[in-house]
């Protein structure tokens, strides 16, 4: 039996990585892969926690989550060819054009 | 019930089908819209005018307009006698109109405007006569003159016109102001502005003052002072007469339907409405009397000398009005009323008159086709236009047994018999009488007998109208021989005064005590007077037509001041209009550019110099954004952890 713990740790971890990716990598899809793993370093702990409280309502909510990423993912990747196709590049330092 | 709602909004559904698709689709087919439907209303204005004569009055509320606490004003109609004469002369006189429009706009480019605007001005005239509170009054009150101004400034490539009907509204407005005001304290005063609410509860404030600007002022005078002020702009009473004879730039139509017959009437209607809350006032009854009888005469010395032959019939028409204010000054309410109904048929004769002359002029490539002095010898080229003008130029000056004489004569014998003032302003409207019948027959000497004064060339192309134009004439001119014969005085025929009758329960009737002698005396004088003016027309410009000539040098000033109607328009020109110029110019150099320039300006700039700074964060870096959002989350957990 894995302690409730290891899982935080684990989610913790996890979640870490991927917003130190997301804040420094200038890579476009980089960017979006780190998202994708926040996003389940957070499924982690509530499939932990929904284990650990023998609560249904966790699990669901990972349902949800894995939606709304699935989607985002289609919709972001979509987004990144449609810009790479009028300008060729993915690096988000030259992708500037909303500055005031 | 709907028949009476039916009676304004035909034609105002006329102007609605005629503003929106007039311009694309009707074009001139426009009459074929707007003459059905003001016949319709005068059909459903003729059954109501039974019911009524039957006795019934229609008093009703149609809709809930304004709700507010203790203020309630509903759409309402009231029909009765008084309104029913109205009805009649609004929807009768309209109806030919229109039909003479059709021969007189015909080929205009603006043709579906002028049914638009004519018919909209019917509607508004209807609301104003038919109301049954103060406020669905004013609303009509306003709206004739606004189509007013629609209709003086038609040609509005005319400077003249668009100018001419700038100064009928300016004009207009400062009436309104005080018939505004006026309906503000009756509400004040009753509480309500229904009719019936506020004539029955005028006799408990009898006496009551209030405090106005340190001075002690009967209320219910102060009530009707502020009303007749209204009237006299309307209709056209000095001072507020100015724009009256301006107001003849617009179409010849116009001119007889509003400037005539019906609009300008809306003042003496006005205050025969309110004449209860008058009969309460004397000092308010004698300033009614006191402008009638001045500009009366005021007017008609104006006419003397004019020489555009519209002119001349609008400076009639104010002395007329003239006229009407006097009776209803003096508490002939009815008298008034009954002038109002008969001097609707002739003076529309004889503008739909001039209207004929000035359309084959016109046609016949004439300049200056409205001036009288480039006319004359008309007569056998235009037979049917010359005797409907002898018509009306008969019964205005008061030939007896044709209208005017009758309306006339009442209001000169209701007058005699008030007391001295009375017999002052009797005289000033004898007086009168005798320059109307000396400038109605000047203009038809001038306009139709002797020789042509324009060009010969001209001349031989001048022909009758066609008959959409002389069938209105004709039938205009068995109303102005005939409609006054509701009104018989009783010495002539015992309950010949029909229309007295008819409207004492509105009106009232007054009680003469003079005598039959004296009554003898004032129609045989008013009599005495329309011969002589004619005659006096007569030697002046048949007999000897080179006398005018020497007149006018034998009497230069006078002949100047005349000419130029007193001068009043140049005074107010140098009093009002130059310095509210003046000022204005000033206000918009130091309060225009500087405030609201400032303001418009301002606004913006100081947007941006905040905005210079705040933009700075934005700096298009999804990473900054990240970084920042992440700070933010670390914040939010940091302080859950920590602060509680």
């Amino acid at each position: 039996m894995v302690p409730l713990n290891w899982y935080i740790i684990l989610s913790a971890v996890m979640f870490s990585i991927g917003m130190f990716g997301f804040l420094s990598r200038r890579n476009l899809v980089i960017m979006f892969i780190c998202l994708e793993l926040m996003l389940n370093a957070v499924n982690v702990s509530l499939v932990a926690f929904s284990h650990y409280l023998q609560s249904i309502n966790g699990q669901i909510l990972v349902f949800f989550v894995i939606t709304v990423a699935a989607a985002e993912a289609a919709i972001g990747l979509a987004i990144i060819i449609a810009y790479y196709k009028n300008n060729p590049t993915i690096k988000v330092d030259e992708i500037n054009i909303l500055k005031g | 019930m709907l028949k009476y709602i039916l009676i304004p909004l035909l034609p105002l559904l006329s102007f609605i089908i005629n503003i929106l698709f007039g311009r694309n689709y009707i074009k001139n087919r426009a009459h074929w819209i707007a003459v059905p439907a003001i016949l319709g209303s005068f059909v459903l204005a003729v059954s109501a005018c039974i019911e009524v004569l039957n006795g019934k009055v229609i008093d009703i509320n149609v809709y809930s307009w304004i709700v507010s606490g203790s203020f309630n004003v509903s759409v309402g109609i009231l029909i009765d006698q008084l309104t029913a004469v109205m009805l009649m002369v609004v929807t009768s006189i309209g109806s030919l109109i229109f039909i003479y429009s059709v021969g007189y706009m015909h080929g205009d480019k603006g043709y579906y405007r002028f049914f638009a605007y004519l018919s909209l001005f019917i509607f508004s005239m209807l609301t104003l006569v038919m109301a049954n509170n103060f406020l669905i009054m004013y609303l009509g009150w306003e709206a004739v003159g606004l189509c007013s101004y629609f209709l003086i400034g038609f040609w509005f490539h005319k400077k003249s016109a668009g100018d001419a009907g700038k100064k009928a509204f300016i004009v207009n407005r400062f009436g309104d102001f005080g018939f505004g005001l006026g309906v503000i304290l009756i509400f004040l005063t009753f509480g309500s502005l229904n009719y019936m609410e506020v004539f029955g509860a005028a006799g408990g404030i009898v006496g009551q003052t209030i405090t106005l600007l340190g001075y002690k002022v009967d209320l219910i005078t102060l009530i009707c002072l502020l009303l007749f002020c209204g009237a006299m702009g309307k209709s056209a009473q000095f001072p507020f007469h100015v724009w009256l004879p301006d107001a003849m730039e617009g179409p010849t139509p116009v001119s007889a339907l509003i400037h005539a017959a019906t609009m300008v009437t809306a003042g003496v209607f006005m205050v025969a409405r309110c004449n209860t809350l008058f009969s309460y006032s004397q000092t308010a009854m004698n300033t009614v009397a006191i402008v009638g009888g001045f500009t009366a005469i005021f007017a008609a010395t104006i006419a003397l000398v004019q020489n555009d032959i519209k002119r001349v019939i609008a400076y009639s028409t104010v002395s007329q009005l003239g006229y009407m204010f006097l009776a209803l000054g003096v508490g002939a309410y009815s008298a008034g009323v009954f002038h109002l109904y008969t001097h609707a048929f002739f003076k529309a004769l004889l503008f739909l008159g001039s209207g004929s002359v000035i359309h084959a002029l016109h046609h016949a490539k004439q300049d200056d086709e409205q001036n009288m002095q480039v006319m004359g010898g008309l007569k056998k080229h235009m037979p049917i236009t010359y005797w409907v003008f002898i018509l009306a130029t008969l019964s205005i000056t008061g030939i007896p047994f044709l209208s005017g004489f009758f309306s006339k004569d009442e209001i000169l014998w209701q007058t005699f018999q008030a007391g001295d003032l009375g017999k002052f302003l009797w005289f000033l409207g004898a007086l009168a009488a005798l320059l109307t019948a000396f400038y109605s027959w000047r203009l038809i000497y001038l306009t139709f007998h002797g020789e042509y004064r324009g060009d010969t060339e001209c001349e031989s192309r001048i022909h009758e109208s066609p008959l959409v134009i002389t069938i209105p004439l004709m039938l205009l001119a068995v109303g102005a021989v005939a409609a006054g014969w509701v009104g018989i005085p009783p010495v002539f025929l015992e309950h010949g005064d029909k229309i007295g009758y008819f409207l004492a329960p509105v009106l009232g009737h007054p009680e003469g005590h003079g005598t039959h002698a004296q009554e003898y005396f004032v129609i045989a004088s008013s009599i005495f007077v329309a011969i002589a003016g004619w005659v006096i027309a007569y030697i002046m410009y048949i007999k000897n037509p080179g006398l005018p000539e020497k007149l006018f040098s034998a009497f230069r000033p006078v002949h100047k001041v005349l000419f130029n109607k007193y001068y009043i328009d140049e005074f107010y020109d140098k009093t009002i209009v130059q310095p509210v110029l003046k000022a204005s110019d000033k206000i918009i150099l130091a309060f225009d550019v500087n405030v609201i320039e400032g303001v418009v300006n301002g606004v913006p700039s100081l947007i941006g110099v905040f905005s210079k700074g705040l933009r700075k964060i934005q700096t298009g870096l999804l990473s900054n954004y990240a970084a920042v959002m992440a700070i933010g989350v670390l914040c939010v957990v940091g302080y859950m952890f920590f602060m509680r």
